[in-house]
């Protein structure tokens, strides 16, 4: 959308940020503390896809600078909202196998009452 | 900066978006924060699609609405945390501090970082940017390599989801 300052989106993509921080240290539920995780990488995927989208440098047509290094620029913050999803698919599957493992062990999931890894 | 139709339609869906983003906080119960985050992927999807980033935003849908949020809910059914096992959030300063950090955070990146992008308007990639042609055509030339090393990531946790849910291998 034409119209619309950077800064809007970069807004937005702060908001969910700082929700997603606020919830990681409040909540003591590990599955929605995972919650706030993808909404953390999610305001990051919307920070590089804006960026992406408003280049400060005079565009080239996608056609004329395929291979050259301005044509990597445009289309580098897609490339890697595409790799930052692939790694919280990872992270959610692990994530939750390892939360049913804790859970199978000891029948509650209260992340204050979790010290397995305390020296 | 002047306020635009368009401004105003952004406005509307992004504030629908933050307020998806502070029920999956807010919420006590993990089934409502899901369905919370699933109403702020989806939104995140259009705002996708604003950006021209169509190839995107459907893979916003399918993969995060569609895979993740799936294995959510069902981690939450198969755990049952329903009524008696519902973590209540005792009332600790660790919730005032909380939001404190989080509204100085704000605060603190927004003044210093929003007024320089007050001025950007105007879109500079072109209109086809985020066609799948382009996209597929980067992933497989330029990112290749990274390409391989996801693929490698997501096999590896496939068969560390396996070996953490499985009782006897």
């Amino acid at each position: 959308m034409n119209g619309v300052p950077l800064a809007a989106y970069l807004a937005l993509g702060l908001f969910m940020f700082t929700t997603g921080v606020v919830g990681v240290i409040i909540r003591r539920n590990p599955i929605v503390i995972f919650m706030c995780v993808e909404l953390m990488l999610n305001a990051v995927n919307l920070t590089f896809l804006s960026f992406a989208r408003y280049q400060f440098a005079a565009p080239v047509g996608l056609s004329e600078a395929n291979g050259d290094i301005r044509g990597q620029a445009v289309m580098g913050g897609q490339a890697m909202v595409v790799f930052v999803m692939a790694v919280a698919a990872a992270e959610v599957a692990v994530g939750l196998g390892i939360i049913m493992a804790i859970f199978r062990l000891r029948k509650e999931i209260d992340i204050d009452d979790m010290n397995l890894l305390r020296g | 900066m002047q306020i635009t139709p368009e401004l105003m339609l952004f406005g509307g869906i992004a504030s629908v978006a933050a307020a998806a983003a502070v029920g999956v906080v807010a919420f006590n119960n993990a089934v409502r924060s899901a369905l919370c985050l699933v109403l702020n992927f989806f939104i995140l999807a259009f705002i996708y699609f604003t950006l021209n980033a169509e190839m995107l935003g459907i893979m916003q849908i399918v993969v995060y609405t569609g895979a993740i949020m799936v294995l959510f809910l069902f981690v939450i059914m198969l755990l049952n945390l329903g009524a008696p096992q519902m973590l209540r959030d005792r009332d600790d300063p660790k919730t005032f501090a909380g939001i404190a950090l989080g509204v100085v955070l704000f605060a603190l990146l927004g003044s210093q970082l929003l007024p320089a992008f007050l001025a950007v308007t105007q879109p500079g990639a072109p209109k086809d940017f985020g066609a799948p042609q382009n996209l597929g055509r980067v992933l497989f030339t330029n990112y290749v390599i990274p390409f391989e090393a996801v693929s490698v990531l997501l096999l590896v946790g496939v068969v560390g989801s396996i070996l953490l849910a499985k009782r006897k291998i």
